[in-house]
């Protein structure tokens, strides 16, 4: 066998027709993302007609309330703030093959540090470095609450599913008890934090009440895109996410990877508390838990762990869920209804997947 | 072949093949096998891994329909269509690994696929138990759970299994790999008391002296071919050291049209020249699944292709990942070009020019969903000229994967293309390209060529000899003796994990090899 004999692939000729195939695979995609969700809301619509609610008149109220109205448009993208950093956190986790699904817990330790911590750094030093003090403070805990999960997975296999679900419980427990106990606001009769002034929060964008923490979150999440695709640090992540088996035979250091990994995804998640504090609430109650981390899951799955389409699912999220709470109150159904949507979304989904799957098989075939 | 397929229309067969044969994409696991299975007759089918046997019980067991040829049942061509087919045709089988519910009892176990409309019918079941297991001589306990049995009492009941269900035929695939010595023994007796009343037994299995220990007629399976076969008769005449010879000659013997067959270049002495890797008494602690490797230690010349022999699971694999880096090593030494190499990384080994082709190609050697492109440099993330400050250049990595495409012909659609939908023969291609690229001066290759068509395997072997006439140290571990005679300067034969010999490959190599891997002297 000669190596001389003609080459079947030419550099030029593997370019000319791989445009064309990307294109029908960006429109395949497209078809097989937002047919599902189409379909999705058919089926959620059935839902509320049998619970004898008008389904057009629901999802014109989520639209006009999440979408259209000028308060809740700003509403909606103040929400993507936190959302956008939560989601960046997770695809990391998820591209590089670990499920953290301690998100919450991770958020909100992130949140008490941050809302513990900006109130006394401004008074001792310019606003914009007490907020990066405090950004950096609930990155540094959150990161070192993933520690647990991080070293048991890298260096004894505990499947890291469990760990980080049980650690998100003692998480959110333990953001209760630090804010009832060391960071209690002695001025008022509920627990919770002091306030930090409007005037120290992260500024609004231009005349609107949207916070500034969009930008950061969007700066995050198209940094994590790029680090992911374009460098060798982020190829190696995802080289132990899809065979890691073929990453120790690369030579690269699984356990040291694995633990950055949870460190970066837990920062993010760590941040997003930090920007909902520092930018939007001000301080925390104790048993507040919006429990952002697990509703963002869906998301990034529907984005299928791309950055930029993430952004697109973070935003239809913030639209349900602000849109979602207002419909709910008018309508009469249950608040928790968006997420019965965003289940039938994932199914429906998930069925689309399978049957596409079977048909590209039984065509190859 | 040798004259007996003409018995496979006998009529006390009960079950028989005739030229069945059965493809899967890439290769034909199963190339018109005879095969003739009667009552009172343990019929071991003797292979290596990939040989074709488990492809062949999958037929006998309904789980796969041969393409061509038939199956014969009592004389009948009978296709076996489902599992359940089988089983009412009498034919019930013991997987090498185990069917059995742990957590349920034993007598629930057995009594698990009956309709699902009658209610279980134990005491029926435990008077069936005690009839068969008194004339078997073996205790069952009924009320143990089955994770508190022994692997040899767990395999007790797979076999009372199929009895309660009235096999005639009883398929045994790699029972012994997972028993105690004892355990193996006591199987064997048990197998002897089941023929004994009349059943068959087809017993699968790799190891030479189980086959002669425990065999009435024995099938020798190569590469998906039948390559020979030892009927009872003549089978009684040999004793069991005569008996395991022939099959080493069925096995590892040279085909007179094989069109494998090379002349092996004669090389020029290179005694001179101060060995590229030594290895010097590398031991590895074994594993629960994986033998460990004893006092291993040898030397390779540049130039030099030194060959492992040995049956497959004897600490290849192993012998392989402790070079690399992969697997920790508990003791001894590895030296490349004179410097200490036993405890660095597996990246810095690479770095230092050791390279290891695994066998594995797309379990460990690829990242299946990644493109062509990317895992030509799987072990060189980060590395400039491909990576820039750790920023992926494109341009760079297509320019020099496109350059390995052609330089190696890997036949692939476009380098986008996802690694794993190229055939084996080309995946191997693209590790050939990734690991024999600039920089290395030691490379192990491990069963390069095993899974491959003629063709593939032929390239690959010529760019083995090129490696090493390059003047780099080529350590070639093979389950193939033909392909070891045909290219290295010297053999070892490694043995549960140790070296057991070391032959230089010359006119008795073949004979001098066999002998080590039976367990003589040289």
């Amino acid at each position: 066998m000669s190596i001389d004999t003609a080459p079947t692939v030419g550099a030029t000729a593997l370019d000319a027709t791989s445009g064309a195939t990307t294109r029908r695979d960006i429109l395949h995609r497209l078809l097989m993302t937002l047919g599902p969700i189409l379909i999705a809301l058919v089926i959620a619509g059935c839902i509320l007609l049998a619970v004898g609610v008008d389904p057009l008149a629901y999802y014109g109220f989520v639209l006009e309330k999440g979408l259209f109205s000028p308060l809740g448009i700003q509403q909606t993208l103040t929400r993507m703030a936190p959302l956008l950093f939560l989601a960046a956190g997770l695809i990391v986790a998820f591209r590089a093959g670990m499920w953290n699904l301690g998100g919450d817990g991770q958020f909100l330790l992130g949140a008490v540090t941050a809302a513990a911590s900006a109130p006394v750094f401004v008074q001792i030093m310019p606003a914009w470095l007490a907020l990066v003090c405090s950004f950096l403070i609930a990155m540094v805990v959150a990161m070192i609450w993933s520690l647990v999960p991080a070293l048991l997975r890298a260096y004894q296999g505990v499947n890291e599913i469990i760990t980080t679900l049980m650690m998100t419980f003692l998480g959110t427990s333990l953001a209760n008890v630090l804010v009832k106990l060391a960071f209690r606001d002695p001025n008022t009769t509920v627990p919770q934090t002091r306030t930090l002034p409007v005037e120290d929060r992260l500024p609004r964008l231009f005349e609107t009440t949207i916070t500034s923490g969009l930008l950061l979150g969007l700066a995050a999440i198209v940094i994590v895109h790029l680090v992911m695709t374009r460098t060798a640090f982020g190829l190696k992540l995802r080289i132990v996410g899809a065979n890691p088996r073929a990453a120790i035979h690369s030579g690269l250091g699984v356990p040291g990877l694995t633990v950055a990994v949870f460190a970066i995804s837990a920062g993010l998640a760590g941040l997003a508390g930090a920007v909902d504090i520092i930018g939007v609430q001000g301080n925390v109650r104790a048993d507040w838990n919006p429990a952002y981390g697990l509703a963002v899951i869906p998301a990034v799955f529907l984005a299928r762990m791309n950055g930029f389409a993430a952004i697109g699912f973070v935003f239809l999220l913030s639209v349900l869920s602000i849109g979602g709470e207002s419909a709910a109150r008018r309508l009469g159904v249950p608040n928790h209804f968006t997420l019965v949507l965003v289940s039938i979304v994932l199914i429906v989904l998930a069925l689309a997947e399978y049957f596409d799957h079977r048909y590209n098989q039984s065509r190859r075939a | 072949m040798s004259g007996f397929s003409s018995s496979s229309v006998d009529r006390r067969d009960i079950v028989a093949l005739e030229g069945v044969t059965k493809r899967f994409p890439g290769i034909v696991a199963n190339d018109s096998v005879d095969l003739s299975i009667r009552p009172g007759e343990v019929h071991v089918l003797l292979g290596e891994n990939g040989a074709g046997k488990s492809t062949l019980i999958g037929m006998l067991s309904g789980l796969q329909q041969p393409d061509e040829g038939r199956i014969l049942v009592d004389g009948k061509p009978t296709p076996i269509t489902s599992p359940r087919h089988a089983l009412a045709l009498g034919i019930g089988t013991v997987f090498q690994h185990m069917m059995l519910v742990p957590t349920l009892t034993v007598a629930e176990n057995l009594l698990l696929g009956g309709p699902w409309w009658r209610r279980p019918r134990t005491g029926e079941l435990a008077a069936r138990v005690a009839e068969i297991t008194s004339t078997l001589g073996i205790t069952v306990k009924l009320h143990a759970k089955v994770s508190e049995l022994s692997l040899g009492e767990q395999q007790q009941v797979e076999i009372l299994r199929a009895m309660v269900r009235n096999s005639r035929l009883l398929i045994l695939d790699e029972s012994t790999s997972m028993l105690t010595p004892k355990g193996i023994d006591e199987l064997g007796a048990l197998m002897r008391r089941l023929v004994e009343q009349g059943l068959a037994i087809v017993f699968i299995t790799h190891k030479l002296k189980e086959a002669a220990a425990f065999g009435d007629r024995i099938s020798v399976l190569k590469l998906g071919r039948k390559v020979g076969e030892i009927p009872p008769e003549r089978f009684r005449a040999l004793g069991e050291q005569e008996i395991v010879s022939e099959i080493v000659e069925l096995m590892f013997g040279k085909q007179k049209d094989d069109p494998e067959a090379v002349e092996r270049p004669v090389r020029t002495a290179r005694a001179g020249t101060a060995p590229l890797l030594q290895v010097a008494d590398l031991t590895v602690a074994a594993t629960d699944n994986a033998p460990g490797l004893s006092s291993i230690s040898f030397d390779i010349r540049p130039g030099e292709i030194l060959g492992i022999a040995g049956i497959d699971g004897n600490g290849q694999k192993q012998l392989a990942e402790a070079l690399a880096g992969q697997r920790t090593a508990t003791s001894g030494s590895v030296r490349l070009d004179g410097a200490a190499i036993e405890t660095l990384s597996v990246g810095e080994r690479r770095r230092r020019g050791l390279r290891y082709l695994t066998d594995d190609r797309l379990g460990e050697g690829t990242v299946g969903t990644f493109p062509v492109s990317i895992n030509f440099f799987l072990k060189q993330v980060g590395a400039a000229p491909f990576w820039r400050n750790g920023v992926e250049q494109r341009a760079e990595i297509d320019k020099r994967a496109a350059q390995l495409v052609r330089e190696y012909d890997v036949r692939t659609p476009s380098l986008k293309t996802p690694v794993a939908r190229l055939s084996g023969g080309n995946i191997q291609k693209v590790l050939l390209a990734r690991e024999l690229a600039e920089g290395a001066k030691v490379v192990i290759f491990n069963k390069p060529t095993y899974g491959l068509d003629l063709a593939n395997t032929l390239a690959s072997r010529q760019r083995i000899r090129d490696t090493a006439a390059r003047g780099l140290a080529v350590l070639l571990i093979s389950t193939d003796l033909e392909e070891l005679l045909g290219m290295c300067d010297r053999i070892a034969v490694i043995a549960n994990g140790a070296l057991v010999g070391t032959v230089e490959n010359a006119d008795d190599a073949r004979t001098k090899v066999g002998r080590l891997m039976i367990g003589l002297a040289a």
